[in-house]
């Protein structure tokens, strides 16, 4: 799908969104980020080089979910206190938005969903709690501080704070994961499940020395 | 359009202690690195490569399997890239395992322990267990299969190895609980109030030799573990399938034998008896013939009530050539008391003669009854009774006799499943008290 072509506001090269409803871009030619109001787009500063890792996904890596394709548009890395890990931002071919998290190479896919529930607040969360959704008992396991460090690609939002805030996971017995997102008010939540990187059938993956 | 990905590169990285060369094989997904010339722990995300720890060289273990060795493991490229000792203390003794971390920059990282020879496959767990109780022990739920709590306790880090992609340190300390269904076993750690599940497979150190093509043999495993699977547990349901079949094989055989004996009447003759009337009581039959081949029964049929009778008895040969002698206590009492209405023995019974010859016989018969009770009686002691000689009946003895040692090999094989089970759980915590001394018998 081919989305609208605009120019960079800081280099004005032309910039052609994949998907249509990015509002966080990196221009590839000057590494500006780009935040999307309505039809203008600002520059807003320039995108920091992200910290070397070792996912195996990259932008413009394809693969299937569900028997949707998507293809990977952009990614946010995170930080937290015992390392980071990365949520690449899938488009799906139906137009709607998808994640695929990549914590050392444990892999899972989820999508943003209204919640049906309203969450306690971050410092009354607990873990250990259940919560009923989507028919599943989801439990809390981790309660992690976060922080963007980087993005590149498009994403649906913006990553302009740095500053850190609270994510809450939760999991079922079989292996379906919710992550509560408290970076806005009310949270996001996001659910989703573990998957096996076979599973997707990734093409355009990575390359590593000697592999 | 995509800037092009760097393509991350297997680096080395000098030593800030000892300038030595630690060489990094898991990419950007390693916090901690070895030095294993001076025994000090790295993390090489710092650009000052910051010292986390120097621990005791005296602490050194030789891994089984060379850090840096490349397999091909249930079809996946595998490095092992590090190695820790671990260990726990039960009751005073210390007892240490190995763990080998595996990484692929495709599939992530994966776990072998070695314990006494035992080797296990090992990897996280995505799910949730649910805790539930199994004979009234603590036990776990995990995809609908069920694990017994087998032991809790604190697990030490002993030595490093490798890089991680931890933060690894030398007597950090968790607390593990394993659960297990053999083959498969789930362990729960706990640090900080985190808890993490790992799922182990036990398997064999001949696919760990052939997957990582190891020059040296892996020692032998000693003793049973805890999630070792039975050498017998299919030997039991084998047995007891086996001895099923050959018990329904046996009944067809002795269903055919029923059906094909020809059970007929040859004699059948009413009598009565009065214990009272003097003289001789014993008497001969007429004559009848005994035809084929095959057993002979004779059945004694009375109206004997609160009573009983003593049958002395010949099968003879009219020529004199065969006769078999045997005797038989007819009783039959039954009442009512307090529990209600009872009855003992039977007023009929029966002697099988297994092969009588063909020919013609008689029988001689000698009643007898309560001399005593016959003189107070008014009427006397008497009876009538029916006397019913069958040729060639079905008999069932022989099956009732072949059970028994039928049942000789699922028995026994059963008893040394058993005997297995009490070796694996007499290292758990819940060893049968201080004699658990089940020794290598089995």
């Amino acid at each position: 799908m081919s989305g609208p072509s605009s120019n960079c506001p800081n280099c004005g090269a032309p910039i052609k969104f994949a998907w249509s409803s990015a509002v966080q871009a990196a221009c590839p030619y000057c590494q500006a980020i780009i935040i999307r109001r309505d039809v203008n787009l600002e520059a807003v500063g320039t995108v920091a080089d992200l910290p070397p890792d070792a996912s195996a996904i990259q932008l413009m890596t394809e693969g299937f979910f569900d028997n949707k394709h998507f293809t990977v548009i952009g990614r946010i890395r995170y930080e937290w206190e015992q390392g980071n890990w990365n949520e690449w931002h899938l488009l799906m071919n139906d137009g709607t938005s998808g994640w695929l998290s990549d914590a050392q190479a444990d892999y899972a896919v989820s999508f943003a969903v209204t919640s049906p529930i309203t969450f306690p607040t971050p410092l009354e969360m607990k873990k250990g709690q259940v919560f009923q959704l989507q028919g599943a008992q989801f439990m809390v396991t981790h309660l992690t501080k976060v922080r963007y460090v980087g993005f590149e690609g498009e994403l649906p939002f913006t990553t302009s704070d740095r500053s850190e805030f609270t994510t809450a996971d939760l999991r079922t017995m079989d292996a379906r994961f919710a992550t509560i997102d408290y970076s806005e008010t009310p949270p996001l939540l996001f659910m989703g499940r573990y998957v096996d990187i076979e599973a997707l059938k990734l093409t355009g993956l990575r390359e590593f020395e000697g592999w | 359009m995509v800037a092009p990905s760097r393509v991350p590169k297997p680096k080395a990285i000098n030593c800030p202690n000892c300038g030595g060369n630690i060489e990094l094989r898991g990419f950007a997904h390693t916090r901690s690195a070895v030095c294993v010339q001076c025994c000090t722990i790295i993390d090489p995300t710092t650009p000052e490569l910051q010292i986390l720890q120097q621990f005791d060289e005296r602490l050194r273990v030789r891994p089984l399997i060379p850090l840096g060795t490349r397999g091909k493991y249930r079809g996946i490229p595998y490095e092992v890239i590090g190695f820790q000792v671990r260990c726990i203390n039960s009751d005073g003794v210390e007892y240490s395992w190995h763990e080998y971390l595996l990484f692929n920059p495709f599939k992530g990282f994966r776990y072998l322990t070695q314990y006494d020879g035992h080797w296990n496959d090992v990897l996280t767990v995505h799910g949730l267990p649910s805790f539930t109780t199994l004979g009234g022990r603590k036990a776990v739920n995990y995809n609908n299969v069920n694990y017994k709590h087998f032991q809790n306790a604190v697990a030490r880090t002993a030595f490093v190895m490798g890089e991680f992609p931890w933060a690894v340190r030398v007597g950090e300390t968790n607390t593990v609980d394993d659960y297990v269904s053999a083959p498969y076993m789930m362990s729960s750690e706990q640090t900080e109030g985190e808890v993490n599940w790992s799922f182990g497979t036990y398997i064999l150190g001949a696919e760990i030799e052939q997957a990582f093509q190891l020059k040296t043999k892996l020692p032998a495993p000693r003793g049973v573990y805890a999630n070792q699977p039975s050498p017998f547990q299919d030997k039991v349901r084998a047995s007891w399938r086996t001895f099923m079949l050959l018990c329904l094989g046996w009944a067809a055989l002795m269903a055919f034998f029923t059906f094909s004996a020809s059970n007929r009447v040859i004699f059948d003759q009413n009598f009565h008896f009065a214990q009272a009337v003097p003289g001789e009581h014993s008497f001969v039959t007429q004559p009848f013939e005994v035809p084929g081949k095959g057993n002979v029964e004779i059945e004694l049929t009375t109206d004997l009530k609160n009573n009983w009778a003593y049958f002395s008895l010949a099968l003879l040969r009219e020529d004199g050539a065969q006769g078999f002698d045997f005797g038989r206590e007819v009783s039959y009492y039954s009442g009512r008391d307090s529990d209600g209405s009872w009855s003992e023995g039977k007023a009929k019974d029966s002697v099988i003669l297994p092969r009588v010859p063909a020919g013609r016989y008689y029988l001689r018969i000698e009643p007898e009854m309560d001399a005593q009770a016959s003189a107070t009686a008014a009427s006397g002691m008497t009876m009538n009774y029916e006397v019913t000689v069958r040729r060639d009946v079905p008999t069932t003895w022989l099956f009732w006799l072949a059970l028994p040692l039928l049942l000789i090999p699922p028995i026994v094989t059963s008893i040394r499943a058993m005997a297995f089970e009490g070796r694996r759980w007499s290292e758990s915590d819940y060893a049968p008290g201080s004699s658990s001394s089940s020794g290598d018998d089995d």
